[in-house]
């Protein structure tokens, strides 16, 4: 029996050792010359792009002609890239529509969304397309099927110089022309220069306008502003100019003119899929390069792929290098001083009051707000009844605790107050942007006039009431991935004192989620059976007393 | 306690095979580990921090139970299973002692024997902790652990909701136990007695007349 028992000790004691050192304590932190596999599968996926091409641009005789247009440029580039117009003519890029909204609820910039910005762009087209890849897109009557009517320019040109004027429907100046709004000087573009100069986008094409959408830097999404068209590692792992130093095409893998991304209800990618499963697949999603279980074996987070998105843990913060607009309140504006309308500057340096705008709160370092997230963003149009009485969400990331494809995501969430019709129970577009003379609410700061006119471009209905309410729209935040020390930590989220997590429901978060029930009985049963130990304590010692006493 | 009074005569028997000793402390040990990194998993206190308290609690959990099919092998193969078959035999005795007898300085009913270790009161509780509670605590903790390959293993089913507060009620329990069994490691004929058996395996007792059949672990019934 004793010889049994010895045997099971040594038994015992060979095995504790070996699994003594499970994978998480045998590597606390990265050793030298070891990396997470996602690691290394996405620098496989990645090295060796060094990108080169058969055709030098300055020695095409049909860019050396003499230009004074855009379109003429663009005629030239179509002349060889016979397709390339056609191309664009089918991407969201280039309609401002989603092509998967209904037909008789389109929805896009160009159609029927409704953000808390500038709201809308009926009527206000000669600004707001000044970001378009076109060429005069000025009202309604812009024809979208005029190959010429392309800006090739804008996305391919290399020099840094080319500039469309921010008033222009999408026109550079054919004379030098300072614009109010920013007080700089835009000069006409040297054709012949920027026409050769022609090569892959950058990220200086894609941030002319991406980095300033919401008619400025830093104002709408948060995680894209201008620090991106350089950032150090520290802001992007992947952009960084000290690290990967990737264009945005690198991951916005493009086909034919289709650039790989979200539009709006349509997912970026529609399943998860890594480039060692398919070879083409868009290097949209970061389990693309990274895979599905990115991490060391053993750790974790690889267990939380399913569910949580990798943006959720990697992107702590965003607008860390520059602030982001929080806050739009359209009410308060139209006052002035001394009869004049003026601006006022924040703590941050950036416009806390605008006449024309009304009110706004930007904020640095942001933490993101988290939703369940398929990849969908749903929103409501100008034509959707809304409820006033709360505040109304613009738009809202689809997803369900139960849905397969949904994981738990950072947004980026711009709160607003903007003129809803409080008798149709309809959004409102104010009709911004005009000459002094017209009913634009830049022009007369008369709320009626502009909200009457800006229907009216938009050919809906206003009853002429209206007041403002409160909307909320949302981000995805995507880029601005941090360097892995900045991660989120495990307790920021499992913890009972208002975690990151705080709100998100339809799920058991250890640490987070306990039982009121169970703890209750539970330290009941403790505290009994404390009380009772002490009580049996107490008698013996007070009964042995008298004994000896 | 005080025993000067009684007629007993002590005598000194060897209780606790080095196994016994070894696994009782190494499951204390590993109990008290799971106790204090699972109340702070469950988010009552920041201690080790979420992420450190759950690796412990992980890798403690995960020894407990390769640990534990050890004891379950020594336990049927030594026969000492006997020792926890449960009986309601002079039961309310052992209560009356607890609940009367220990404060006149009355001599315990059943002192411990080699072959009997377990007073009827201890049968029932060691039965429940080691056939029923400790089990319950281990799956419902490997459920816990294995969470994301629930529906791989067609347990999709399952509820984690429900797994954890299982695993949370049967943390509760252990830690009750733990409270009264702390207490009546004291209760031997001095308060130290009982520690020092399950440390060097010998336990001063007092002499006991017989044993009776229904205590006895062995196979082969053995007469007063």
């Amino acid at each position: 029996m004793k010889r049994m028992q010895i045997a099971g000790l040594i038994f015992l004691a060979l095995w504790f050792p070996a699994f003594a050192i499970p994978p998480v304590f045998a590597n606390p932190g990265p050793a030298e010359g070891e990396q997470a596999p996602g690691r290394g599968m996405a620098q496989q996926a990645t090295k060796g792009a060094k990108r080169w091409i058969t055709a030098d641009h300055s020695k095409h005789e049909a860019l050396k002609q003499p230009f004074t247009s855009g379109p003429e440029v663009t005629k030239a580039c179509l002349s060889c890239h016979s397709e390339a117009a056609t191309q664009i003519h089918k991407t969201i890029h280039w309609t401002w529509v989603d092509p998967a909204s209904p037909k008789d609820k389109p929805m896009g910039k160009g159609a029927l969304t409704v953000n808390n910005y500038c709201v809308s762009i009926h009527g206000n087209e000669p600004r707001c397309t000044s970001c378009h890849i076109g060429y005069g897109w000025k009202d309604k009557t812009f024809d979208f099927t005029d190959a010429s009517k392309v800006d090739c320019l804008v996305c391919h040109e290399q020099t840094g110089t080319y500039k469309k004027f921010p008033a222009g429907a999408g026109n550079p100046v054919k004379e030098p022309v300072v614009f109010k709004g920013d007080g700089q000087e835009y000069l006409p573009p040297e054709w012949n220069k920027v026409a050769q100069s022609v090569g892959r986008p950058t990220r200086e094409n894609c941030g002319v306008c991406h980095f300033y959408g919401g008619g400025g830097d830093m104002v709408k999404h948060g995680d894209l502003d201008s620090s991106m068209t350089k950032p150090n590692k520290a802001l992007d792992v992947h952009m960084g100019t000290d690290g990967k130093n990737f264009d945005c095409t690198r991951c916005h893998t493009t086909t034919a003119h289709q650039v790989a991304g979200r539009i709006y209800s349509t997912p970026a990618a529609k399943e998860r899929k890594t480039l060692a499963q398919d070879d083409l697949t868009p290097r949209i999603t970061c389990e693309s390069c990274h895979t599905g279980t990115p991490h060391k074996p053993g750790v974790k987070a690889n267990d939380h792929t399913d569910k949580v998105a990798c943006q959720t843990c990697h992107i702590s913060e965003f607008a860390r290098a520059l602030p982001t607009k929080m806050r739009w309140d359209w009410s308060t504006a139209g006052k002035k001083k001394d009869g004049k309308p003026f601006k006022e500057k924040g703590p941050l340096g950036t416009p806390v009051y605008d006449t024309q705008k009304g009110n706004f709160i930007w904020e640095k370092n942001v933490k993101p707000q988290y939703f369940w997230y398929n990849g969908t963003i749903d929103a409501v149009s100008l034509k959707d009844p809304i409820d006033p009485t709360k505040p109304v969400a613009l738009n809202w990331p689809v997803g369900r605790p139960d849905d397969p494809n949904a994981r738990i995501a950072p947004f980026k969430v711009h709160s607003g107050k903007q003129p809803y019709d409080t008798v149709n129970k309809t959004m409102l577009v104010p009709h911004l942007f005009g000459p002094p003379d017209s009913d634009a609410y830049w022009a007369k700061y008369d709320w009626k006039l502009a909200l009457e006119s800006g229907m009216k471009k938009a050919g809906l209905p206003f009853s002429g009431q209206f007041d403002f309410v409160e909307t909320s729209y949302v981000f995805p935040t995507t880029h601005m991935v941090a360097p892995k020390d900045k991660s989120v930590s495990c307790n920021e989220c499992h913890t009972r004192d208002d975690g990151r997590m705080a709100n998100i429901k339809g799920v058991y978060l250890p640490g987070r989620d306990g039982n009121k029930v169970v703890e209750i009985l539970g330290w009941a049963a403790v505290l009994g059976s404390l009380a009772g130990v002490l009580l049996h304590a107490l008698g013996r010692a007070v009964s042995g007393r008298r004994k000896e006493g | 306690m005080d025993t000067n009074n009684t007629t007993c005569k002590m005598v000194n028997i060897y209780l606790y095979t080095r196994y016994e000793r070894f696994w009782h402390w190494l499951q204390s040990a590993l109990i008290a580990i799971l106790l204090v990194t699972g109340f702070e998993a469950n988010g009552l206190y920041t201690l080790f921090g979420f992420k450190t308290a759950v690796e412990i609690h992980n890798f403690v959990g995960i020894s407990w139970l390769i640990a534990f099919a050890f004891f379950v092998f020594w336990v049927f193969t030594t026969g000492e299973w006997r020792q926890y078959v449960p009986t309601t035999k002079k039961m309310l005795e052992v209560v009356r002692y607890y609940l009367y007898g220990i404060f006149r300085g009355e001599p315990h009913p059943f002192p411990k024997r080699k072959d009997a270790k377990h007073n009827p009161l201890q049968r029932i509780v060691y039965l429940s902790l080691a056939a029923f509670l400790l089990p319950l605590q281990m799956l419902t903790g490997f459920l816990y652990w294995s969470y994301n390959s629930w529906s791989a293993w067609g347990l999709g089913w399952l509820s984690l909701k429900v797994v954890a507060a299982v695993h949370l009620a049967g943390g509760f329990a252990i830690l009750s136990f733990l409270i009264v069994h702390l207490y009546m490691i004291t209760t031997g004929h001095s308060l130290g007695a009982h520690t020092r058996a399950m440390i060097c395996g010998w336990e001063e007792v007092e002499e006991r007349e017989s044993i009776e059949d229904w205590e006895i672990k062995s196979r082969v019934k053995t007469t007063g």
